[in-house]
């Protein structure tokens, strides 16, 4: 443009870098969605129900402590060494206490043996009149007399185990934390990333597509080129999710110091360290995935099925980690590939499972393939968004 | 001014531009016209970059257009596109920016076009509760926002009623008229005919005809003259290589000889039409004179194609 020929003009903007564009578009991203009421109701729906389950799980565990039982005054010294690991309810007669148990008041009864008509013997336990090892207790002070437990419909394993003698247990090769937990734990780090990933990623799909079917990108792409817009929505969609995520965590955290569950706190956070830095380029490599699919079909109806196979894709190591959190073989590979190492490998170093490189070495895997995806992503986008019609053909996407 | 420069485009095995070339000078509404299919988005979508051409050069002003040049441009799409679901003004705002504007520049802007548009009251109601001529208006206010350096606009008045076809044409030569190029294509030739200093006409991915509105009507003139007496021109009929096309009392439509009609469409071409376009101009001036000896004449003039008649002609 040369001068001469418009000095009377005002001075025209400059055309903006790729930074600004890239900046604009994601900040638009970001507006858009922080205004959509859709999005806001199910954060908050979302945030209720995490801190809702560990204000629960706090209640429960403080009120689990102790199970309720109903001594007769035969019965009574039994239990009287237990007073704070049994909630005791004193029966006058051997009815009463079976009355107590039927109206579920408490959880088990202490009577003498044959004392009630018409009970049935628990499967393993031991049989009814005898002194077997089964109704001898092992508390200090308490006669040698033979009593039995009675209950309404299931073996009552806390009582029993309490009036039992348990052996001692040695173990060789003993774990850092229990079974249980662990479980627990990988499937909140799944359930966290595959809820981004399949929230955040089908955002990105639908942003694609209502800009191709609107055709509002040819406007968008004569301003700007096809990668900065595609990487200012994985940007402002990446910062969306994790800002959502980030705000789960603090409320979990949040939640489990003044429920008085911290100690779990000082257990997970390495994990969750691990958790933050893999989902933050896991998310990446998934939402161009997502966008580089979108950009094929120019119809949002089209979306759900263009986009699935990314979706299952996503969905897999979600179902891995429920079924397989125990076997080690499984949890190391699944370590290692990209869209599932988010999931993997945190649980692994939350087991002390992994070494400490292995994080190291995923990661980089992760970041190859993200980088790859990316490059391979944008050219499938940057080919289908002016194709408007039938689907896109793949090879035709990435031949250009 | 913008020039384009042997540009052709295949796709697949479908030639849809073959070595396109015409200008758009600075300051001038050009109107480019053409059928379905004929190429004008492909045209326009290469011009703005947003499509390669694969071969052929569009330069402004003689230097080959860059991206920043492009970001410049002003662009109407031919599928109208914004964002369903966000508000008029904060989107033109949001498009300003994206062609370089600052914030508070985009915004007055912005302002200032919804008001010029009859869009002002509208501004934040989100584009998918307007009616469609009002979502035009709004298509227009993107493309203008920037106070672009070239305008491109896909079938600008299509879907407009006259009063809001009215306002864009204003709003439109306003901007012209700051010694911008515009190029706008249409189906609707009486507008195009009413509003374009050039025009290009394009077919089957070729240039017909191009040239100043009224360098076309003259060269496809049918050397017709229209001859309106104050008395009966009956006599008309009998005067020699005229041709009389209709007669009413004193009005009367007459044909002379002239080589042959749409024979060249390039401007400049006009003196090589030969003898005989001399012949019947003559012959136009002997009935004027004999006019003029038998009493008053209240008009004589030439009868100029209209543009859809220009349009089939050099389509055909």
């Amino acid at each position: 443009m040369s001068a001469d020929t418009r000095t009377t003009r005002p001075a025209r903007p400059a055309a903006l870098s790729a930074v600004q564009g890239t900046r604009l578009v994601a900040s638009r991203e970001i507006s858009m969605r922080l205004r959509s009421k859709a999005f806001l109701i199910s954060t908050g729906i979302l945030l209720v129900v995490v801190l809702g389950s560990i204000v629960a799980s706090g209640i429960f565990a403080a009120n689990a402590g102790a199970p309720k039982v109903a001594v007769v005054p035969q019965t009574a010294p039994l239990v009287t060494g237990l007073g704070d690991r049994l909630d005791i309810t004193q029966a006058a007669t051997v009815a009463d206490a079976e009355q107590l148990v039927r109206d579920g008041d408490v959880e088990a009864a202490i009577v003498l043996p044959g004392t009630v008509e018409g009970a049935t013997p628990a499967a393993g336990t031991g049989s009814t009149g005898t002194t077997g090892t089964t109704g001898t207790t092992g508390t200090p002070g308490g006669p040698e007399a033979a009593y039995e437990v009675l209950a309404l419909s299931d073996t009552p394993t806390t009582v029993v185990s309490l009036l039992s003698l348990a052996p001692p247990v040695q173990l060789l090769e003993p774990g850092d934390s229990d079974g249980f937990l662990a479980y627990i734990v990988g499937i909140a780090f799944g359930i966290v990333f595959f809820m981004a990933a399949v929230t955040f990623g089908s955002t990105i799909a639908q942003s694609v597509v209502e800009e191709k079917q609107t055709r509002v990108v040819e406007i968008l792409l004569s301003t700007i080129n096809a990668r900065e817009l595609l990487a200012g929505k994985v940007l402002g969609n990446s910062v969306l999710a994790f800002g959502q995520t980030a705000l789960i965590g603090l409320a979990a955290v949040l939640g489990l110091a003044t429920t008085g569950q911290s100690g779990l706190l000082g257990l997970l956070g390495p994990a969750i360290a691990w958790f933050v830095v893999f989902f933050v380029f896991g998310f990446v490599l998934i939402a161009a995935l997502y966008s580089a699919s979108a950009a094929l079909v120019s119809r949002q109806e089209d979306v759900g099925s263009v986009t699935s196979p990314v979706t299952t894709l996503v969905m897999l190591p979600y179902f891995l980690v429920i079924f397989f959190n125990s076997n080690e073989t499984v949890m190391a590979v699944m370590s290692y590939i990209p869209f599932s190492a988010p999931i993997g490998m945190p649980l692994r170093l939350f087991l002390g499972d992994a070494e400490w490189w292995e994080p190291l070495v995923s990661l980089v895997i992760l970041l190859a393939t993200t980088a790859v995806v990316v490059v391979i992503g944008s050219r499938i986008y940057a080919n289908s968004l002016l194709r408007t019609g039938p689907r896109v053909k793949l090879a035709d996407a990435l031949k250009g | 001014m913008l020039e384009i420069e042997n540009v052709s485009r295949s796709f697949g095995k479908n030639r849809v531009l073959d070595g396109v070339s015409f200008t758009v000078g600075d300051g001038r509404m050009t109107g480019f016209v053409g059928g379905n299919g004929a190429g004008k988005t492909t045209t326009m979508r290469i011009i703005l970059g947003v499509l390669a051409s694969d071969t052929g050069t569009v330069t402004l002003d003689g230097t080959r257009l860059t991206p920043a040049d492009r970001a410049l441009f002003g662009y109407m799409p031919e599928e109208r596109g914004l964002y369903p679901k966000m508000k008029v003004a904060e989107q033109i705002v949001y498009l300003g920016r994206l062609h370089g504007m600052s914030a508070s520049a985009a915004k007055a802007s912005t302002d200032d076009l919804l008001e010029r548009l009859g869009l002002g009251e509208r501004a934040n109601a989100t584009v998918e509760s307007l009616s469609l001529g009002n979502q035009q208006r709004a298509q227009i206010a993107a493309a203008l926002v920037h106070d672009p350096s070239v305008l491109v606009l896909d079938e600008p008045f299509s879907g407009l009623d006259p009063m809001a076809v009215e306002t864009v044409q204003t709003v439109l030569t306003e901007h012209a008229a700051t010694g911008v190029p515009v190029l706008f294509s249409s189906h609707q030739l009486d507008i195009v005919e009413r509003i374009c200093d050039d025009l290009v006409v394009i077919a089957g991915g070729t240039i017909r005809a191009q040239g100043s509105r009224e360098e076309l009507r003259e060269q496809h003139s049918e050397a017709r003259y229209e001859i309106d007496l104050a008395h009966d021109a009956g006599w008309v009929r009998e005067m020699p290589g005229v041709r009389v096309v209709e007669l009413d009392g004193d009005y009367a439509v007459f044909e002379v000889d002239r080589g042959a009609p749409g024979e060249s469409s390039q401007p400049g071409q006009s003196s090589q039409q030969g003898q005989s376009s001399q012949q019947g101009q003559d012959a136009a001036q002997a009935v004027l004179r004999r006019a003029l000896e038998t009493g008053p004449v209240r008009r004589f003039a030439p009868v100029l194609p209209t543009l859809s008649q220009i349009f089939k002609e050099v389509v055909r």
